[in-house]
Formats: C-alpha cells, sequence, structure tokens
C-alpha cells in the first residue's frame, strides 16, 4: 500500500490495484473472532448503560410501500419519547424513511434532537441510472433530510467496475450538500468478507461519511462478522487518513441482546471513540420496544407484557 | 463511550469442594500413606483442599487393582459393552459441564471462559469420540483382532487437567485397558471429581484409579513393574528421566513433551486474523501450553504494520479474576512457575531483546504476569529457544520462505507450527517442510479428538487423538 490515496481512484485499474492490495479477511477466523466476543457477559451497570446507549444509536425505521403521513408522525412521537411512561428514557437517533415522507418527518421533529434519514438512490436495489439517484437524494435533501442513507451498485461492484460505483458514491455525495451521507454496502449481496472489506474502503475513499450493511430487504442483512470487517475498515482508515468513519448495522437485529454484542464488536474493534450516535448505528424497529423491555426489566426486576410498550 | 464491563462472576455455587480427598483405588476413596498436601486457587493463594498423597505401597495397591480389573472385568468385555460405558461417562460429563468448569477454573487458574468454551467441550468430544471406536477396532488398521496392552500408568500436566486426562483415559479405556493416572499435584480437583463420575457412570472398579502425589509418586508408578505402558504428558526434562527408565523394560512409552512453536506470517496474510491467531496461539491460557505458538516469524517487509496491530490488540485483553467471564487472561498456575517466567523474562532483556507488556493492572493477591512481547529477538536468545510455558511471545523476522523453515526448525522441539498466508501453494509447500507434529494454517491452536496430536525430536513420541492415538493403547506388534 504505498500509492498515496488521492490517486487511487485515478482510473478502474488503479483502484482495483488498491482494493485487492488490501489484506485478506479469512472468513473462518473472522466468524471465530465475531463469536468470542458474543460470549462477553454485559451485566447489571453495564448493562444498563449500553441498553440507554443502544437507545440513542437507533435509526428508527420504517421503509415500506405501505407507509402513510400517519404511520409516519407516529413514528416521529416514538423516536422523540421511546417510552411515555419513563421520561428518562433517551431519544433515539434519527428516523429513517423514503424520500417523499422526509418532510412529514421533519414537520413532526422539528424541534427535536432526532435527526431524519432519508434512503434515496433507487432504494433498495439502486438498479437506476445516475441522474435518477442523484434527482431522488436532492428531493430527500430538499424536503429536510440530515442524513443520506444510499445503495452502491452492488452489479458494477461484482463486476468488477470499482470507478462506476467510486463515481456514483461522489456524485450523491455533492448532491447531499451538507446532509452525512452513509452508503449501503448490502454485504448479503457482495458474499465475502473480502468484498466487504474492498467495497468499504471504496465507499470511505469516495467519501462516506457512514458506510452500513445492509437494506434490509436482503437476507442475510447485519451479521456480526461483517460488522467486525467494516469497523476493522473504518479504523484502519482512520490510522491511515486521520479522517473518521462511522458505521452502521441494520437489519436483522431485533432483540437487546444482540445490540449489545454490536456495542461489544465496537467496542474492541474499533474503540470506545465509536461507541457514540455520532459514529455508531443501529438501524431497526422493533429493537427499540426489546430495548425498552429490558431497560424496565433491569430497573424493576420485572419484565412487562408487550402491552406496556407502544407498537409504533 | 467508555464502556467499562461491570464484574460477571460465574458462581461457584454449582461445585461443593471436599476438605480432603483420598486417593480412588479399586472403585473407593482411600487413604494415602504419603503426608497429605494442599491444593491451592492460584488467583487468591487460597487453599482449596487437602489432598491425600500416595506413597509406593498406595501406588502398587493402585496398579493391583487396575490388573485386577484387566483381567477379570475390563479386559475381556466386548468394545461394544465398553462403548456403553464411554459414552455414559460423556454424557455424564455434559451434564456437569458446568461443575466441572468452575472447578478447574478454581483449581488451576485459567479463565472460565476457555474451561468452559474450549476444555469442557473438548473432554467429552473426546470421550464421544473413543467412545465410538471401542466396538470398532477391528477397523482401524492394526489387524483384525488388536489386543489392548493391559494396565496403562498415566502421569498428566496443570495446564490443562481435565483435557489431558480425557486424551488419556478414552483412547486406553476404549482399547481395553485399564488405567493408574496421575494428575499434577497443583491441579488434582477435576481428576478427582472425574472419579466421581465414574463411580455415577458405575464404571467397574479399579478400570479407572486415581492416585494424587508429586513427582515421587509419579516416579514410582511408572517404575511399577505391573504396569505394560507409560504415557507423559509434561516437561521434556522429566520425560527424559522416563523414557531411561523405561529403557530395557517390555513398557510401551508414548511422550508429549514441551515445545517452541513457530507462528510464521507471510506478507499476504489476512492480517487481522493473523493477530487473533498470534494472540491465541501464545496468550490462551496464559501460555501455558505445550504447543503455544511462542516464536512469531514475521515477514520483514511486514514487521512494522503488524506488531502495531498486535499491540492493539493485546491491549485490549482482560487480565484479572478466572471466574469472571470477560476475562480472556487468568492466573499464572503456580509461584514456582511464575518464578520460571520472570527469570526467563529477565534473561531476555538482558540478552537485549525489547521488551513490552500491555498495560494492565495486576491483583495483589496470587499469581500473574502482563502479556509479554520481546522484540529484537534474535535466535540465540534464551527466550528464543527454551519454552518459558508463560505469555510471553518472541518476535523474530524473516525474508523468505526458506528462510522462515530454516528458522521454524531451528529448535530442539517440534510439537507444532502456524503458517499464515492467503496462498494455498505456500501452505502447503511449508507445511511439507517443516518438522512439527501439527502444523496450523490461517488458524492455531485448534484442537479436534478426530486429529492426532504430537511431536518431533524433543516434544516427544507416539500420537493421541483419532485413529493414530489408538496405536498407542493397542498391541500392534
Amino acid at each position: 500500500m504505498t500509492t498515496p490515496l488521492a490517486e487511487v481512484a485515478g482510473s478502474n485499474a488503479t483502484l482495483r490495484a488498491f482494493l485487492h492490495g488490501l489484506p485478506g479477511v479469512d472468513r473462518v477466523g473472522a466468524d471465530q473472532r465475531a463469536a468470542t466476543l458474543g460470549t462477553r457477559s454485559i451485566k447489571t451497570t453495564a448493562k444498563a448503560q449500553a441498553l440507554d446507549a443502544a437507545i440513542t444509536m437507533v435509526d428508527l425505521t420504517t421503509l415500506e410501500g405501505a407507509d402513510t403521513p400517519g404511520k409516519v408522525r407516529a413514528m416521529c412521537a416514538k423516536a422523540v419519547h421511546p417510552d411515555p411512561a419513563d421520561p428518562t428514557v433517551p431519544s433515539v437517533a434519527a428516523v429513517c424513511v423514503y424520500p417523499d415522507l422526509v418532510a412529514e418527518a421533519v414537520t413532526a421533529l422539528r424541534g427535536t434532537p432526532v435527526k431524519v434519514a432519508a434512503v434515496a438512490t433507487a432504494f433498495p436495489s439502486g438498479r437506476s441510472s445516475l441522474e435518477v439517484k442523484t434527482a431522488d437524494t436532492a428531493l430527500a435533501v430538499a424536503a429536510g433530510a440530515d442524513e443520506i442513507d444510499m445503495v452502491i451498485d452492488r452489479g458494477a461492484f461484482l463486476a468488477g467496475d470499482y470507478r462506476k460505483v467510486y463515481d456514483e458514491i461522489v456524485a450523491v455525495k455533492e448532491a447531499c450538500g451538507g446532509a452525512h451521507l452513509k452508503v449501503i454496502l448490502e454485504t448479503g449481496e457482495l458474499a465475502t468478507y473480502d468484498n466487504v472489506r474492498r467495497a468499504s474502503w471504496l465507499a470511505m475513499l469516495a467519501g462516506a461519511d457512514f458506510i452500513k450493511t445492509s437494506t434490509g430487504k436482503v437476507s442475510p442483512a447485519a451479521t456480526p462478522p461483517v460488522t467486525l470487517v467494516m469497523l476493522e475498515a473504518v479504523r484502519d482508515f482512520r490510522d491511515r487518513t486521520g479522517r473518521m468513519v462511522g458505521v452502521k448495522a441494520a437489519g436483522g437485529i431485533r432483540t437487546a441482546k444482540d445490540a449489545i454484542k454490536y456495542l461489544v464488536l465496537v467496542n474492541e474493534t474499533a474503540g470506545e471513540e465509536w461507541l457514540t450516535p455520532e459514529w455508531f448505528r443501529i438501524g431497526a424497529s422493533s429493537l427499540l420496544n426489546d430495548l425498552l423491555m429490558q431497560r424496565r426489566k433491569l430497573a424493576t426486576g420485572r419484565y412487562g407484557g408487550p402491552d406496556y410498550f407502544t407498537q409504533d | 463511550m467508555r464502556f467499562d464491563y461491570a464484574p460477571a462472576p460465574e458462581s461457584r455455587d454449582v461445585v461443593s469442594i471436599r476438605p480432603s480427598y483420598g486417593l480412588f483405588i479399586g472403585g473407593e476413596f482411600t487413604e494415602g500413606k504419603g503426608a497429605a498436601f494442599k491444593t491451592v486457587n492460584p488467583a487468591t493463594e487460597e487453599p482449596l483442599a487437602e489432598v491425600a498423597c500416595a506413597a509406593e505401597d498406595d501406588v502398587d495397591r493402585a496398579v493391583r487393582a487396575a490388573r485386577d480389573a484387566y483381567d477379570n472385568v475390563w479386559g475381556r468385555m466386548p468394545g461394544s459393552e465398553r462403548a456403553k460405558y464411554l459414552f455414559r461417562i460423556a454424557r455424564i460429563i455434559q451434564e456437569r459441564a458446568r461443575e466441572l468448569a468452575v472447578l478447574e477454573t478454581l483449581d488451576n487458574g485459567k479463565p472460565i471462559r476457555e474451561s468452559r468454551d474450549v476444555d469442557l467441550p473438548l473432554v467429552a468430544a473426546h470421550f464421544f469420540h473413543y467412545a465410538g471406536w471401542a466396538d470398532k477396532l477391528a477397523y482401524a488398521g492394526f489387524g483384525p483382532a488388536p489386543r489392548p496392552l493391559g494396565v496403562a500408568a498415566q502421569v498428566i500436566p496443570w495446564n490443562f487437567p481435565l483435557l489431558m486426562l480425557a486424551w488419556k483415559v478414552a483412547p486406553a479405556l476404549a482399547c481395553g485397558n485399564t488405567v493408574v493416572l496421575k494428575p499434577a499435584e497443583t491441579t488434582p480437583l477435576t481428576a478427582l471429581l472425574f472419579a466421581d463420575i465414574c463411580r455415577q457412570a458405575e464404571l467397574p472398579p479399579g478400570v479407572v484409579n486415581i492416585i494424587t502425589g508429586a513427582g515421587e509418586t509419579g516416579a514410582a508408578l511408572v517404575a511399577h513393574p505391573g504396569v505394560d505402558k507409560v504415557a507423559f504428558t509434561g516437561s521434556t526434562e522429566v520425560g527424559r528421566l522416563i523414557a531411561r527408565q523405561v529403557a530395557g523394560t517390555a513398557k510401551r512409552l508414548t511422550l508429549e513433551l514441551g515445545g517452541k512453536a513457530a507462528n510464521i506470517v507471510f506478507d499476504d496474510a489476512p492480517l487481522d486474523q493473523a493477530v487473533e491467531g498470534i494472540v491465541n496461539g501464545i496468550f490462551f491460557n496464559q501460555g501455558h501450553v505445550c504447543c503455544a505458538g511462542s516464536r512469531l516469524l514475521v515477514q520483514e517487509s511486514i514487521e512494522e504494520e503488524l506488531l502495531a496491530a498486535l499491540k492493539r490488540r493485546v491491549g485490549t485483553l482482560r487480565l484479572g479474576d478466572p471466574m469472571d467471564k470477560n476475562t480472556d487472561i487468568g492466573a499464572v498456575n503456580s509461584a514456582e512457575q511464575l518464578a520460571r517466567i520472570t527469570e526467563l523474562a529477565e534473561a531476555g532483556e538482558a540478552e537485549g531483546a525489547v521488551r513490552w507488556s500491555a498495560a494492565c493492572p495486576i491483583p495483589e493477591k496470587g499469581y500473574w504476569f502482563p502479556p509479554t512481547i520481546f522484540t529484537g529477538v534474535a535466535q540465540s536468545h534464551r527466550v528464543a529457544r527454551e519454552e518459558i510455558f508463560g505469555p510471553v511471545l518472541s518476535v523474530l523476522t524473516f525474508r523468505t520462505p526458506d528462510e522462515a523453515v530454516a528458522k521454524a526448525n531451528n529448535t530442539p522441539y517440534g510439537l507444532s507450527a502456524g503458517i499464515w498466508t492467503e496462498k494455498g501453494s505456500r501452505i502447503l509447500w511449508l507445511a511439507d517442510r517443516l518438522r512439527a507434529g501439527v502444523v496450523w494454517a490461517n488458524t492455531f491452536n485448534r484442537f479436534d479428538p478426530a486429529s492426532p496430536f504430537g511431536g518431533y525430536k524433543e516434544s516427544g513420541y507416539g500420537r493421541e487423538g483419532g485413529r493414530h492415538g489408538l496405536e498407542a493403547y493397542l498391541d500392534v506388534s
């Protein structure tokens, strides 16, 4: 790795040489490391701290064809006060919606610390022209989105056309203006950890503020080893460039226990600097209620039934 | 956000330690004629129990009980019947795994995470594996009707007390031998709990006998004329004594001794996993591992990058209370071993190697040594030659694959080695040339009951595990 990073994106050939020159990832070893970290026992005060931290890192998400303004308003209310019975529960980091519902969310969240994120760029497949993708992004930004979650062109990536993927990210980043850009790698379609590492570096080189595992529409979505590989990538990228990039694990994280495992992964891989909503997010919907349930259990010693927590 | 893990201690209530233990001979706990000794928890220096010491008379009783069981019950029992007992023992081990893991951690000092997730699953797996062989010995490649040897004398070390018991007892019993086993004097408790499991499984009396004591007890056992087979795991020094003693007798001998394994990292290695493998290779079980990857051979072009990543990772290791479920590095097993590690580490510094230790707080009581890395090590330094048997890594560099092979093999030992590269053909090329019993590729310290384990040169002879492990307990001549 001797090429200056600025020259790496000069052509598809230099990009390829750089990305393929990154150290490989041994699948067995990565799986084993993630599994070992999954056995950390987080109890009592550490658990209380982790549950609250996890709540503040949630991007509360609804990405359905059936989403309506009413559904988004309801979700925004929950994002600000996840547990109406307990004012000590912190707000979540952001809500995540489709671009056409951004305005609704912005109105509902005005005056609160909760950010509005929008998926864009022909989410979730990313199969459209660059013009459509940048227009999609511009629409969301114009409506007031603070953060844009874009998808990469996995087809181009798998075909080895790294420059195309890079250029699209650069273009979307430009369309974002001041909005933060999260780049979704859709790791479930990249198939190998080597590809996850390469796609992570590609996105970071192109200017991503965050790299994100998945759309949530493809299985498998976020997994601990994939997130581990991405956390190693942001750690190494900071070592190399001094620039810090965030990580978002999205999809399939449904229980507080799982969420805490991700916090342990962050803590012991990238380090505690990443353990803030500014640098680590969990994209989820049903997770929030389990976090609330475990939080109340820890405080009172008893589990409340599901009807004691609001559905949306 | 600073994320401190709150203490998460495993409960010790699952195990009840008796104030004193006798010798397990002929299916009964009996008194020993030697002077009883105490076994302590190395993490707290708290005495755990008083343990009987077997004198020569007791050894003789144990060997006679084993002989009696061999002649009248076990040696003539069909393999399919022996298998039932072994399967039963394996299942009871699984059922009582938590109890055994806690006891192992208390007596040995290893982290509960390791005894729970590594030692105990492997112990059960070993018994299951050899239970399966008991009625299939005719198909193991040692002739149509291989015979057992008779009474096996087995002397095991303190680093994996129950696992080494399993490696010894399971194949011996599967092949139709009876055993007299002597656990190490600092870690006898899980073996004594295993005696209880033998009774629970209704194993015929005398098939397994467990006698406790120090070196003298072991020497008396090895020298006993009623023994047909000696199996020893421990230091090369004692192994040599045993080999001398057994020479000229009809006794069969297998030895699993020390090691100074090379863990070889090439510039095209999967770096993050290599770092994990190096950590697992030398800091697993406080480095009390005969096959530990205690010599890191790193290709010179990536030395700086790899060492930076390694030190960062070692800095995250959690040293402390072995009973805490989040502890990575437990206590050194004894004051004696701590003194040896300390002496060798000082020698390393005196010879000019550069010492680096993780900045982790050391508990006030108990025996502890921080994870330590020596850089700038030359082949001629003591820390590159002698087995330290502690959490101390020596880093050496190489330029070419040939040089890596030469350096890796330039040791009197030959138990294990590791290769880290993404290039498959290089793995095969190297594995052919490394004189080590086990060669791991892109992993380290991975064990499986189906895989044979054993050494070259001063690391011993004979193989344990798998089909090959049967040979040590069968009359194949």
